[in-house]
């Protein structure tokens, strides 16, 4: 079996500003949706109480809310989770409110209602802790973007880096506004995901690099942008192949992996598939806009000092 | 050029062995176990109680199935569960006499099935993280300011003391925020207070402010030192009174740790009563002394139920009942230290208490008042009290340092001086985080995380023999051992695995996929390129290198920038992930590097190779 053959190198960089024009406009709609939509927390960054039942029959949830109303909590949010037989229950923190005792009285309430309710899952996030986790995850994508910006620059050259970091820092931001537009939950597990598939996708961009560099020393008389086409065209299959497999496995944890899986798998996804276009698409436009040449390859030759008398 | 030398595939042999090993406990799944542990502090298991425990089963006629021993716990492992509570019963009764004082934590516990050979070289299966095996999980906040200024309202106190003793004319002493401030009249009382207080201690920081030139103030701060070493007391004696009280539960791993500077996580797998854990957790016990009743017939009466006004009945630790009177004389506040030793003169073991300066005060005059009788010194914790000792007044007793003797072993005294020290918080806790997960929501999140895991393999196990033929088979028998030798890391490190954990063993499964991936396609391009196959072999291999080693680091910079910043799930995936890409970066090179060259390094005239089609675009 062979996917592609490929007999002449494409020529995606005459394509160039196309890719980065869709990619811009995709970027744009996503900051849109941020800024309009937000983020929809989970109770981890925004602090409360979060209790999971499950029915042995799929329980009304009206009776559920009004009772809920009536032992303090109006601001109760009651959903089905997964199935009609599991409820979860979200109560923000309130200063007036012992929030120790929430899940308890929860539990009471809903004991009170009736229908057996068997207890799944607390989770309780005092206030300080939200803000702490939210200000870790920030920390934490920092450290990711400068220690990858120094390592490629080490490795490679700074214009790689720039791109590089660019491109996939759009993705971050593509998969953030996913996860607006549809008000999808953002929860820790979903920022992990979104990191992971930083430090992957940069891979991609890697990869392709590896190529460039090669490409330049190996192959003299070739024009930059053709440089890089012929870099993309022979890593392509590769690329498809890698992606594919990971998505593969990425599937099966959207399949299987039930409600707690959903959205990391679902940031995943979205992460690969932008992967794929962004470091290989927008990351290669950049690095030939940036200015890249063979020159900056060529280890310098040392120049003989003349002895000057 | 395609063989490995001997001594390297040996290696790699053995580093697979060992991996196979390490991992087999994952495979015998769990038995249940009755754990025993100490209850208190001060009381060590020791190899006699084997024996104790032993003839307990037998008397009873319950059969075990094996009896282990470390350093904290002994565990007895059963057949069934049924046993397991019939076991736990008999070894509870003999080893409990007194249900109300138990001197051991008898808990139920789930046991490695796996051979005993392999316990033996510590290969212990996964440890699973609360949300797969169920159990509450509390961060607890130390209110630290808290405790500072419960020590300034102390200090300030001190110094009125210190002030009135070495006849310092002062107007007046107050804590205002996180200092105390002294006011005097003129600046030759203010040098001789400054002098007082430098002498006295060293915790304290002396300033002076002048607000007016009749109104002097002299501004006490804690010094640093001081302020750290009142946190890590206060943390310190936090977790020994938790521990303390979450003996009670009798949870057989409980995880009891200090995080950051202020801050205490606590974990009780198993557990299901959350309501009563908080109540444990959040009691907060008070040490109270008062005079006892001593009129005579006055205890009979109470006994026959005429507690007389203004008394209540108590039972003395070890039995006896006792009347007390209802005037506290002091609390637990006063108390500033309590430490096991012996009585100078009788050799006898004894407590040594320190109280504050206003605690030895009071304490002074009840003495004095009251020599000849009979104090009792209370434990009250929930609303329950009991009489931990209740000495005889022999002399007054100033000067704040009290010894309670008489009637004590060593081991008694160790333990209740324990008990005045932890018995009591040093700083208020406040719940900021808790998760409990049910039992059965665990059971699944193992079976959805280990169906993932297993249909993604599956998959990418098929497509993979599909399209690369026999290097494709060799690109998943490394994927295999690169799974295996996670769980075997993960097993050996007793990691906490979380299902984010199994999440992240998915998605490094497919991401270490792309390592041969890229070896294989750089094969295929040589051979298109006409290079003969056991050169190409090499070739792909050698230049592929440089790719896969830059690729895993820069996830590996993703995934350390999640350990250092990420807590709980993120944490659990972290791990993973990091151990992950390195052991994906030995399986993908060295192991199937080795298969191929068993394959295929020994034959000298290789026409092709089983890599799927090597399509050329003159074809």
């Amino acid at each position: 079996m062979e996917f592609f053959r490929i007999k002449k190198d494409l020529p995606f960089m005459r394509h160039a500003l196309t890719f980065n024009i869709i990619s811009l406009i995709t970027f744009v709609l996503a900051v849109f949706f941020l800024a309009t939509r937000g983020l929809h927390l989970s109770v981890e960054f925004t602090g409360g109480t979060l209790v999971e039942v499950t029915y042995a029959e799929a329980p009304q949830l009206e009776p559920i809310r009004s009772a809920l109303a009536t032992s303090g909590y109006p601001d109760a949010q009651v959903q089905n989770f997964g199935s009609a037989r599991d409820v979860l229950i979200r109560l923000p923190n309130r200063d007036d409110l012992d929030t120790t005792k929430v899940s308890e009285r929860t539990m009471a309430t809903l004991h009170a209602v009736g229908g057996a309710p068997e207890l799944r899952r607390v989770e309780f996030v005092g206030p300080q802790v939200g803000k702490e986790l939210a200000s870790d995850g920030a920390m934490a994508l920092l450290l990711v973007i400068f220690g990858i910006v120094v390592y490629l620059a080490m490795r490679f050259e700074w214009r790689f880096a720039v791109s590089a970091i660019i491109a996939n820092l759009h993705d971050v931001v593509i998969i953030l506004g996913f996860f607006a537009f549809f008000q999808w939950e953002f929860s820790l597990p979903v920022l992990a995901a979104v990191l992971a598939v930083l430090g992957y996708s940069v891979n991609e961009s890697v990869v392709v690099f590896d190529r460039v560099r090669e490409t330049f020393k190996k192959k003299r008389g070739l024009t930059t942008p053709a440089v890089l086409d012929h870099a993309i065209t022979s890593t392509i299959s590769r690329t498809v192949i890698t992606h594919g497999s990971t998505q593969m496995m990425v599937l099966a944890m959207l399949l299987f992996g039930g409600e707690t899986l959903h959205y990391f798998a679902m940031a995943l996804t979205i992460g690969i598939l932008f992967g794929i276009y962004s470091s290989v698409l927008v990351a290669s436009p950049l690095v030939m806009w940036l200015g890249v040449s063979r020159e900056q390859f060529m280890k310098p030759k040392k120049e003989k000092e003349e002895a000057v008398v | 050029m395609n063989r490995y030398p001997l001594w390297k595939n040996i290696l790699i042999g053995l580093v697979l062995f060992l991996g196979l090993i390490y991992t087999l406990p994952n495979f015998y799944g769990e038995v249940p176990a009755v754990q025993v542990s100490s209850g208190k502090a001060t009381l060590k298991l020791d190899a006699s109680l084997n024996g104790t425990i032993e003839q307990a089963l037998k008397d009873a006629r319950i059969e075990h199935t094996g009896l282990f021993i470390d350093a904290n716990s002994i565990r007895v492992r059963v057949a069934s569960t049924d046993i397991q509570l019939r076991a736990k019963d008999a070894i509870e009764k003999r080893l409990n006499p007194d249900p109300r004082d138990p001197s051991y934590v008898v808990a139920l516990n789930l046991l490695s099935a796996s051979p005993s050979w392999l316990t033996a070289i510590n290969a212990l299966p996964m440890y699973l993280g609360l949300d797969l095996r169920g159990g509450v999980h509390f961060l607890l906040q130390v209110d630290m300011p808290g405790a500072i200024t419960k020590r300034l309202d102390a200090t300030a106190a001190d110094l009125r003391t210190l002030m009135r003793d070495k006849n310092v004319r002062h107007a007046g002493i107050t804590r205002e925020g996180n200092n105390v401030l002294l006011r005097f009249r003129d600046a030759e009382q203010r040098e001789a207070a400054r002098k007082a207080i430098s002498a006295g201690t060293a915790d304290l920081q002396l300033a002076d402010r002048d607000d007016a030139a009749d109104d002097l103030k002299l501004v006490a701060t804690l010094s640093q030192n001081a302020q750290k070493t009142i946190r890590d007391f206060a943390i310190k004696q936090n977790i020994t009174t938790l521990h303390n009280r979450i003996n009670e539960l009798g949870v057989a791993e409980p995880v009891i740790q200090q995080q950051g500077a202020d801050r205490i996580v606590v974990q009780l797998p198993g557990v299901q009563d959350v309501a009563k854990a908080k109540d444990i957790l959040g009691r907060t016990a008070t040490l109270e002394v008062r005079l006892v009743d001593e009129t005579p017939g006055a205890l009979e009466g109470a006994l026959a139920g005429s507690v007389p006004l203004g008394t209540e009945l108590y039972n003395e630790r070890g039995g006896s009942p006792i009347l007390v009177r209802n005037q506290v004389v002091l609390t637990g506040d006063r108390l500033t230290d309590a430490q096991p030793g012996f009585d100078g003169q009788t050799n006898e073991p004894a407590v040594h208490l320190t109280l504050d300066a206003a605690g030895s005060r009071i304490f002074r005059d009840v003495t004095r008042e009251n020599v000849g009788k009979r104090m009792a010194i209370l434990l009250i914790e929930k609303g329950k009290g009991e009489v931990v000792t209740a000495p005889v007044i022999r002399t007054e007793i100033g000067g704040g340092r009290v010894q309670i003797s008489g009637r004590m072993t060593t081991q008694e005294a160790s333990d209740v001086a324990l008990l005045l020290r932890a018995g009591s918080l040093a700083a208020p806790m406040e719940i900021i985080e808790e998760r409990t997960v049910g039992p059965s929501l665990g059971a699944e999140n193992i079976a959805k995380g280990f169906h993932s895991t297993l249909w993604g393999f599956v998959a990418i196990a098929i497509f993979m023999s599909a399209y690369y033929m026999l290097f494709g088979l060799v690109s998943v028998i490394a994927l295999a051992a690169n799974l295996l030798l996670l769980v075997a890391l993960l097993s050996l490190l007793q990691a906490t695995l979380t299902l984010p954990g199994i999440a992240a063993m998915a998605l490094t499964l497919g991401m270490a996929i792309d390592a041969n991936v890229l070896i294989n396609e750089r094969i295929r391009e040589e051979l298109r390129n006409g290079v003969s196959p056991q050169a190409a072999i090499h070739a792909g291999y050698e230049r592929a290198f440089d790719t896969i080693l830059d690729s895993n680091i820069t996830t590996l910079i993703a995934g350390i920038a999640l350990l250092v910043f990420g807590s709980g799930p993120v944490r659990g995936f972290a791990v993973v992930h990091c151990l992950g890409i390195l052991t994906s970066m030995f399986s993908a090179i060295l192991i199937s590097r080795m298969l191929v060259n068993i394959i295929y390094g020994r034959r000298r005239k290789l026409e092709s190779l089983s890599i799927g089609q090597i399509w050329k675009p003159g074809n």
